[in-house]
């Protein structure tokens, strides 16, 4: 006979059970950033013996020494300079585009918008390699630029996508009536269809910002200047040469996780709304 | 009239399709054609080969078949564990629990984090010499389990895969829960007012619902880890010897290491159309039992 005792105290050992799991997961999960930050305030004597998540003093010196001596404060300001600048540049370029594509009608709308979406689907791994060729072709390998511009075009497309999405739902009455008042077709883009575009504005920019910040290997092809390059290249770079110096590579590896880390979690919906759409679209 | 405001259209697009044209389409059809040839990238001489790149992938290039075996091996990992553990913890947060919020945030921090970041952490804690984990195993009194995880031809690439796995559950995970919130609460209530127990509730309600989410999840692992590689630089470097080499890695070696930019176009047209041809199979297989 099953009584409700029975039921009950099977609830509750499920429970258990899936609390358990659920929080040894998350212990794992959140575990290694924790040694790493930990072991980033150890010192270098103290870093093989004392294997403890709570360091007993805190040397907050191996920032310094990792931000001057490593360079990496360089390679920060590079991070984020790069960041900025493609994040804007797509903003620009792609809800340019896309509110073309949504809005206005001119022959080869409907192929070009079909090759934008086609690119995100084909997945080509030797195109680095070409890429290469045309950025020393065209003498943009090692610059800036050039690595700005390959990132660009690396977000253009599932930002055009995101966008049009948007703009094609969007109701019309507001540009309607700026048109009446005599505003210019770049006008409305600017005051009318931007400002109302803020909440998919704000996944293409936390989308795109996490991409270009973790970006990698075009970085690591374009750059052979070490003044340029960011911090993702800089970091494999640096444990190549001083391959156990765990608490100055361990502040670096904090140094770049932490700001994505804060973005993530105060932008939270807008990053998991770009990446899951960035997932499934592409 | 008429034809300044076509022209101010295409001034809209024109950034956009510029920077495609250039950065895009270019280096794509730049690749195909690089293929046919034997060229190290910097001298002005190309030779035409033809197929001869291609031939010695199909008949020589073993590293290269094997590095297709090691991704294989990592993708099969992905499918079964981690996907396994994605749809378990998906199935646990859709329960009226307590705390849903917060595991749901916590389980998408591996996902954000870049996979230098991950793989240089994740290096030092498998370290053979200096390792935490090998320290643990010490300190719980079971040196005899301490390893080189990464320096191990027997356990690097599983160690690879695993940490691959850690990486990327996150994804599954969210794809899935969205899935399970989708089913109607009103079909468990009428399952249970039938006499149904959870169990068959499970197998019957949640089990076929989720078929067509869970091939989605399966696509989205397979073209994403086969391609996966610069964890694999962070933690090995493609070794020990050629253990945990990948496609994407054998594709800049060639480029890199040995020079051979004719090679390395032809070694990523082979890669991209065996993914392609994956994923034609794959979506033929969804529409078969994507749908019932």
């Amino acid at each position: 006979m099953k009584t409700p005792l029975y039921y009950r105290t099977k609830k509750i050992a499920l429970n258990t059970l899936i609390h358990t799991l659920l929080l040894t997961v998350a212990v794992t999960c959140v575990f290694p950033l924790v040694w790493m930050i930990a072991s980033s305030f150890k010192t270098q004597e103290m870093i093989f013996k004392d294997m403890s998540l709570l360091p007993k003093e805190f040397h907050f010196e191996n920032y310094y020494y990792a931000w001057i001596e490593g360079g990496f404060g360089k390679y920060f300001l590079n991070s984020i300079f790069y960041t900025v600048a493609v994040v804007f540049g797509i903003v620009i370029i792609s809800s340019l585009a896309a509110y073309a594509f949504s809005r206005f009608k001119f022959p080869g709308r409907n192929i070009l918008f079909f090759m934008f979406i086609a690119a995100m689907m084909i997945p080509i791994q030797g195109s680095f390699v070409a890429l290469y060729v045309l950025l020393q072709k065209i003498h943009l390998l090692d610059t800036r630029i050039g690595y700005i511009l390959c990132m660009i075009n690396v977000g253009l497309s599932t930002s055009i996508f995101l966008l049009r999405t948007f703009f094609d739902k969007m109701p019309k009455e507001l540009e309607d009536a700026a048109r009446i008042d005599g505003c210019s077709k770049f006008g409305i883009w600017w005051h009318v269809a931007l400002p109302l575009s803020r909440p998919v504005l704000a996944v293409v920019i936390v989308f795109n910002a996490l991409n270009v910040w973790n970006e990698y290997v075009l970085a690591l092809i374009i750059f052979n200047t070490k003044s340029l390059m960011p911090l993702q290249v800089a970091l494999t770079n640096f444990q190549g040469e001083f391959i156990t110096r765990y608490p100055l590579l361990m502040a670096g590896l904090t140094l770049t996780a932490l700001p994505i880390i804060l973005l993530y979690l105060f932008m939270q919906k807008y990053i998991v709304k770009g990446v899951m759409q960035g997932a499934l679209v592409g | 009239m008429r034809v300044k405001s076509t022209l101010e259209n295409y001034l809209f697009i024109l950034p956009a399709v510029l920077i495609f044209a250039v950065f895009y389409i270019i280096p794509f059809i730049w690749v195909f054609q690089l293929g046919l040839y034997e060229w190290d990238g910097i001298s002005p001489a190309r030779f035409f080969v033809g197929f001869d790149n291609f031939k010695e992938i199909f008949l020589e290039d073993k590293i290269w078949w094997s590095s297709m075996l090691n991704a294989g091996y990592i993708t099969l990992i992905a499918l079964t564990f981690q996907n396994a553990l994605a749809f378990l913890l998906a199935w646990a947060c859709d329960r009226e629990i307590r705390m849903r919020n917060f595991y749901r945030v916590i389980f998408f921090i591996p996902p954000v984090l870049s996979e230098v970041v991950v793989g240089l952490v994740w290096q030092w804690i498998l370290d053979g010499n200096y390792g935490l984990l090998n320290h643990w195993l010490i300190s719980l009194g079971l040196p005899q389990l301490t390893h080189n995880w990464l320096s191990d031809p027997k356990t690097a690439l599983t160690t690879v895969a695993l940490v691959h796995s850690w990486k990327g559950f996150g994804w599954g995970f969210l794809i899935f829960l969205a899935g399970l919130q989708t089913i109607p609460r009103e079909l468990y209530e009428a399952a249970r007012v039938d006499g149904a127990n959870a169990w068959d509730s499970f197998r019957k309600i949640t089990i076929p619902l989720m078929i067509p989410v869970a091939i989605l999840v399966a696509i989205l692992t397979i073209l994403g880890t086969m391609q996966a590689f610069v964890l694999i630089i962070a933690m090995t470097g493609g070794g020990p010897a050629y253990h945990t080499q990948v496609p994407v890695l054998r594709i800049l070696a060639s480029m890199r290491g040995s020079s051979r930019f004719g090679y390395a176009c032809a070694q990523g047209i082979t890669f991209g159309l065996i993914l392609m041809i994956i994923s034609f199979i794959q979506s033929r297989f969804s529409k078969k039992f994507g749908h019932n």
